[in-house]
């Protein structure tokens, strides 16, 4: 005898397949991440060049502004990568500037998407008068030259290295702005913000965590890139002559010896080799995040 | 019963670019009682979304409330204070959406959603949140509850989402369910299991519920009351049953005349009857004159009803109202 269930309340539905344990998106995110080879070799390199400036000290003890031999010592044993006009040690210099060329880098990005994010933010939620104000300031940054106005900010508030970071943010977040107030519109008369708007979410709940998650994708994206940015910009600065001095940077070395170019190569292919290297990883890591965040173009790719 | 919500000429209108106010409803009212449905239908772009749009405060920037009351127990939420607002909606009134597809965020999990709601509306921890959340998702019989609360939407078939959606809109105990269109997108067989899932909900929880749908077999099952709107009138309104049974508006009955009948039989019959269809298409915005929004498409439209404006909306019996010039000879 074989009795007949009778207790599922729903014939239909209930063969439906049992729910897996589910990952949340930030874990699918990772895993698809891990399948993009550009994103994998980015972040390989990017660990690379991080754990050199890290550990670097302790594997080459020697102090990037010290004065370790005659100026434009060729590569050699005792200086593994040659010393610059002065006679510094390139190999020291380009650890020591590493850390500070990648903090400028991280935290000049940070700071990008920071003010990108708040402002674009607030003007794409509330639109109206709040938006058309917010997009005259941005329009206003827009049209500066970001190079010409960092430059500007520089001179004026000195040239320090947290200077330096905050003239980058001030010049180049208007982009990230202009990307979340558009993916702020997009969103914002979707059916699921209304709907949470019906059940009572506020203003702030909206924006934090309806609106906010859902337009970090390709911000994340665009700020993984704006690492490699302020890093070009701060070499750039450098290269310009407003660097901090007495700051070893990457781009501050080949500011500095760019006039021996022909003499002593090594003062100059080095450090921009490192910056080369740095960036390029960036970027494929935010080719790689692209990737992992964004389903549709992975398709058409 | 008391009057839960009344809607008293309520008229809507869109702000055009040149300023111009074009209506879009026109002297609106009507009544829901607790624990009762009111069915609002008519064609696409009739003022059904905007009436509901409108109870909840939520309509779109451009279009403005231009007269009428909107009474939920006695307050008048048209006046309310954004801050009241919030507190009213998801409590007072919730409302399902169309699209079970895109009215749920992508990112968070069923559970966190529903927890959320809770945690607004009775101040509940994180963890009775959880709690609540699979008992609600029990209630709207969702299959294995303790495991979906932790699904994202995208694991879950449109009839779930739906479940899910009308969880949400429960968990604020609303005293008032605006269903706007709750199952145009899903399979016939789930939406009468939605139908029945609302009737049994409404019967535990006496929940008034104003129902937009065009679906008429729906109206049938479900209302109490009906109210049929036109081009953002109403033209014939009263007890489902009567209205149903006994239209009296050309359009009332053109729209029940276009619910296909399925006849059985063991042959095919001798002739097929063609699905009747209403030539013609609601007027757009902005054309919609002083006369009967209804005349251009109207079968029995005759040199009076040319002649006049728009017939008010005048009872006939107790409880069914037609607006409708020739009412009478109609109804006979």
């Amino acid at each position: 005898m074989t009795t007949i269930e009778t207790s599922t309340p729903l014939a239909v539905e209930s063969s439906s397949p049992p729910v897996r344990p589910s990952a949340s998106p930030g874990r699918v995110a990772f895993r698809q991440f891990l399948r993009s080879p550009s994103g994998v070799c980015g972040a390989c390199l990017l660990i690379l060049i991080v754990l050199g400036t890290a550990i670097g000290p302790v594997v080459y003890p020697v102090d990037p502004l010290d004065l370790v031999g005659g100026p434009f010592t060729a590569p050699s044993a005792d200086a593994w990568l040659g010393t610059d006009y002065l006679g510094r040690d390139v190999l020291a210099g380009l650890i020591y500037g590493g850390r500070a060329s990648l903090a400028v880098g991280a935290v000049a990005a940070l700071i990008t998407i920071a003010i990108g994010l708040t402002v674009g933010a607030l003007s794409g939620f509330f639109g109206g008068a709040i938006d058309a104000a917010l997009v005259k300031i941005t329009e206003f940054f827009q049209i500066l030259p970001p190079l010409l106005f960092a430059m500007v900010l520089v001179t004026l508030f000195g040239q320090k290295l947290t200077t330096i970071t905050l003239a980058i943010g001030a010049v180049s977040w208007t982009s990230a702005a202009r990307l979340t107030r558009a993916e702020f519109m997009r969103l914002r008369n979707l059916d699921f913000v209304k709907a949470s708007r019906a059940a009572g979410a506020g203003d702030a709940y909206l924006i934090l965590r309806v609106l906010l998650p859902n337009a970090l994708p390709p911000v994340i994206v665009s700020a993984t890139l704006a690492i490699g940015v302020a890093i070009l910009f701060e070499g750039g600065l450098s290269f310009l002559g407003l660097g901090d001095p007495n700051t070893m940077s990457w781009g501050l070395m080949l500011g500095q010896n760019r006039n021996y170019v022909l003499d002593a190569w090594w003062a100059v292919i080095f450090p921009g080799a490192a910056i080369f290297l740095a960036v390029l990883s960036i970027s494929l890591v935010g080719d790689g995040v692209n990737d992992a965040i964004n389903p549709r173009l992975r398709r058409r790719m | 019963m008391s009057t839960l919500l009344k809607v008293e000429n309520l008229s809507v209108g869109m702000r055009g670019s040149t300023g111009v106010v074009v209506p879009v409803l026109e002297n609106l009212s009507f009544a829901v009682e607790a624990g009762r449905t009111m069915a609002l239908v008519g064609e696409s772009g009739c003022g059904k979304s905007m009436t509901a749009l409108a109870i909840m405060r939520l309509l779109p920037e451009d279009f403005v409330v231009t007269s009428g009351r909107i009474l939920l127990e006695g307050e008048d939420i048209l006046s309310a204070s954004p801050k009241r607002m919030r507190s009213l909606r998801g409590n007072g009134i919730s409302m399902i959406f169309q699209e079970p597809m895109t009215a749920l965020n992508p990112l968070f999990t069923v559970g966190d959603q529903i927890g959320e709601v809770l945690r607004w509306h009775s101040g509940v921890g994180l963890a009775e949140a959880e709690q609540q959340a699979i008992a609600l998702l029990r209630a709207v019989q969702i299959p294995a509850p303790e495991q979906r609360v932790k699904a994202y939407p995208h694991q879950l078939s449109g009839g779930m989402r739906q479940r899910v959606m009308i969880a949400m809109a429960l968990a604020g105990r609303p005293k008032l369910l605006i269903a706007d269109e709750p199952t145009t997108a899903l399979d016939v067989t789930v939406q009468a299991q939605i139908f029945d899932l609302l009737a049994d909900l409404q019967k535990e929880t006496k929940t008034a519920i104003v129902l937009i749908t065009h679906d008429l077999g729906a109206v049938a099952e479900l209302a109490d009351d009906i109210s049929v709107l036109y081009a953002g009138r109403c033209i014939e309104s009263g007890d489902a049953d009567s209205v149903v049974s006994h239209p009296c508006h050309p359009y009332t009955r053109g729209l029940l005349d276009c619910v296909p009948q399925l006849k059985l039989g063991p042959r095919p019959p001798q002739a097929w009857s063609d699905l009747a269809e209403i030539a013609g298409m609601v007027p757009p915005l902005g054309a919609r004159g002083p006369d009967c929004a209804f005349l251009a498409r109207c079968r029995e439209a005759s040199e009076l009803c040319r002649s006049r404006l728009q017939p008010a909306l005048e009872p006939i019996t107790d409880d069914h109202a037609v607006s409708c010039w020739r009412k009478s000879e109609l109804a006979a």
